[in-house]
């Protein structure tokens, strides 16, 4: 029989060590956890103080004048070549009259943004009535008068290293104050494609991208990962060949994605001569990106279903087919869908790839079928942030909060369908 | 004397080199043992590994193995096992952990074919067919030889359709009424309607542990099987839910031929008519419980169910 009392002391000896090593690791990981917290506050404040302003857009007043000399001299109305412009430039020199000679004019022009007469022309192909009548317009500013209304230009530096002039600053002001400037919702952010005017450029393109491709790499990775893993997994002999199968399955998900990019642009571009810049290319490459994350989180998943439940329906005489359909599936499907949403979220933020792939080109139009050509939200951030424009900056920001909020929402569905489909056993 | 390392549970994978130590160390004191121990009846078998003592012929055979061995690997987990099972009897096989029962046990339904390594040789039959043969289709055995686990393992649905699984699979309902009455019977049969019949939408797993025990044997029963294998169903179970289901037993063997493997000396004494004792792979005594009990005729029969084994 051992010692109890020294058993004791024993203990009670190490314990303070013990606390200590305790404490220090504890206040370690408190540490850690603080770093990595004031990190991402400091990423959310500063991506929300870049961002935010860029949901809202300055709008300018306008009266004009529908007036059928200028855009219909020949009586009939053409939509195309009419000149629009031509309209709400007379309606700001009605505004602002002291602009005298052409330069000063240019210069006053420059207020207004190019959208402006497209905004005029889509109202008259609405209400062709209207032609010859007076209306009241509020037209998207030019960007960089939006700029200095959010403070973003500093009038008070050398004139020559702003982008506007003393005088059009004088205009900006004498138009707010009569209150033909007004700060609203960019609703163009979210209804437009890519522009190279920053207060027309819109994400709308870039989304319907997005959403083709994941919509391409949904329908292919789930498939035919679920299916390789429960093959995998409950079929298939284990031996040298499943060993390697699974050393490579592994090895893939590490596989640098641009990789993946070049792989798509010689198999699916070059070799089965698909479109270029086209989803359905972009979708393609990134099933082959997501499946061996599918197929490891599916793998996973079906080894987690308790061996018991198996014998349990095998032993009442189920088939390996029924034993797998009927009762591991429906236990790894939280598993399994959960790891599809994270490979698709790994999916909607990647960019290389797609670079490969053509679809990083500047594209107006939104796509509306998987072979437009298209851009995606992770390669329409990489455009803006390449542009000079100050106005592109905030819109940068704009769109990786964008971006976030789908990951969010993808994230939320997968916590949800887990929680619905989850079951005790 | 060659060492065997065995698995109780060939589907969990161990390492082989903790049970080489037990098996050893269990054999050399079994040995010590036996060297001190003066034989109290002079015609008491001694050795491990010779021929099987006692009777391991049944009246009415139903399920015969003949000269059964059972390969993991490398590892010879059944040696030379040969058995007879008869109509509407109940066999109990025990022995310490690692003898093979469970094992034993497995390959009467070939629960064995889902382990790759494992490889049988010899004859077992069931009503005079080979039920290793090529032609014999697993699914069909398991629906006439059924099983009852350690640990009560439920599917995570309903008691009804836990019940109603295996009628479902093998397509023994002509339609829902039919399948309701197979479900009540059963449930009958295992003394659990009584329990649940308010409640048959509820989940299986919502049961405690001695109900679902009785919920896997019924549905076990409702697919009408002739035999029914039960490894150690009540170990994970307290006396009042233990003796429940050895009343059923009981009743059971009015029907049914079972083979139950268990490790309580006692339960074997009350609910067998035959009882098989396992050592190190090799069947070392069978005869009636009564006999066994009272007056085994090997010695490692003897220290086992005294106490000195296991």
């Amino acid at each position: 029989m051992s010692d109890t009392h020294s058993t004791a002391e024993k203990v009670a000896a190490g314990l303070g060590r013990r606390r200590r090593k305790e404490f220090v690791f504890r206040t370690l990981g408190m540490f850690a956890t603080g770093v990595g917290i004031l990190f991402l506050a400091v990423f959310f404040a500063t991506l929300i103080g870049n961002g935010a302003s860029a949901f809202k857009q300055t709008f300018m007043k306008l009266e004009v004048e529908l007036s059928a000399d200028i855009i219909a001299p020949g009586g009939e109305l053409d939509l195309v070549y009419a000149d629009f412009d031509g309209l709400t430039r007379a309606a700001l020199r009605d505004k602002l009259p002291d602009a005298s000679g052409r330069s000063q004019r240019r210069e006053m022009y420059r207020l207004l943004s190019a959208g402006a007469g497209y905004q005029v022309r889509d109202f008259l192909k609405a209400n062709p009535h209207t032609l010859g009548t007076t209306q009241t317009f509020w037209v998207p500013a030019a960007s960089n008068v939006d700029m200095l209304m959010k403070g973003n230009i500093d009038a008070t530096i050398d004139e020559t290293l702003r982008p506007l002039s003393d005088r059009q600053i004088a205009w900006i002001r004498s138009l707010d104050e009569a209150g033909d400037l007004e700060s609203r919702f960019n609703m163009a952010l979210f209804t437009n494609g890519d522009s190279r005017e920053p207060e027309l450029a819109g994400i709308k393109g870039a989304m319907m991208g997005s959403l083709f491709m994941l919509l391409v790499t949904i329908s292919l990775s789930f498939p035919i990962g679920v299916a390789a893993a429960i093959y995998l997994e409950e079929f298939a002999p284990k031996n040298r060949w499943s060993d390697l199968i699974e050393v490579n399955i592994n090895n893939l998900a590490a596989v640098p994605s641009i990789v993946f990019g070049l792989l798509g642009l010689a198999v699916f571009i070059n070799w089965m001569s698909l479109p270029r810049s086209a989803p359905l290319v972009g979708g393609l490459v990134l099933t082959l990106l997501t499946l061996p994350v599918i197929i490891i989180a599916s793998r996973a998943a079906i080894k987690a279903v308790p061996p018991s439940i198996r014998e349990a329906a095998l032993g009442l005489g189920a088939s390996q087919m029924q034993v797998v359909f009927h009762h591991v599936m429906p236990l790894a499907m939280p598993g399994m869908l959960t790891g599809t949403i994270i490979g698709m979220s790994r999916a909607l933020g990647e960019s290389a790839p797609l670079l490969m792939i053509g679809m990083v080109a500047f594209i107006v139009d939104v796509p509306t079928s998987f072979t437009d050509p298209a851009s995606a939200l992770p390669v329409q951030i990489y455009l803006w942030a390449d542009s000079p424009e100050r106005a592109f900056a905030e819109r940068t920001s704009a769109a990786i909060i964008v971006l976030l909020a789908f990951l969010l929402l993808m994230n939320l569905a997968a916590v949800i369908l887990r929680r619905r489909m989850e079951r005790k056993w | 004397m060659n060492i065997v390392v065995m698995t109780d549970n060939p589907t969990e994978k161990q390492d082989s080199t903790s049970p080489v130590v037990e098996v050893n160390s269990l054999e050399q004191s079994t040995q010590h043992r036996l060297q001190v121990a003066l034989p109290e009846f002079t015609e008491q078998a001694t050795d491990v590994g010779g021929e099987t003592v006692g009777n391991v012929r049944a009246e009415n055979p139903f399920m015969v193995a003949e000269n059964v061995n059972v390969y993991y690997g490398d590892n010879h987990a059944i040696r030379d096992v040969s058995l007879e099972i008869g109509k509407k009897q109940v066999v109990a096989l025990i022995g310490p952990s690692g003898c093979g029962k469970s094992t034993f046990l497995r390959c009467l339904n070939r629960m064995n074919d889902s382990i790759d390594t494992a490889r049988v040789t010899g004859m077992i039959t069931l009503d005079g067919e080979d039920i290793n043969r090529k032609a014999q289709d697993p699914v069909a055995l398991r629906a006439r030889v059924g099983m009852v686990f350690q640990k009560p393992n439920p599917f995570p649905k309903s008691i009804y359709d836990n019940v109603a699984y295996g009628p479902r699979i093998h397509g023994l309902a002509v339609d829902r009424a039919e399948l309701d009455s197979i479900v009540h019977t059963s449930l009958e049969r295992a003394g659990l309607l009584k329990e649940v019949k308010d409640r048959l939408e509820d989940p299986g797993t919502s049961l405690s542990g001695g109900q679902q025990q009785r919920l896997c044997i019924a549905r076990t029963i409702a697919v009408n099987p002739e035999v029914i294998l039960m490894d150690e169903p009540c170990s994970a179970l307290d006396p009042i839910a233990t003796a429940r289901i050895e009343d059923l037993m009981d009743e059971l063997c009015e029907d049914y031929a079972i083979v139950i493997v268990t490790h309580s000396m006692q339960q074997a004494a009350r609910v067998s008519r035959r009882v098989a004792y396992f050592h190190l792979g090799h069947l070392v005594e069978v005869d009636d419980t009564d006999r066994v009990f009272t007056n085994p005729r090997h010695k490692l029969t003897e220290d086992y169910i005294t106490g000195r084994i296991g």
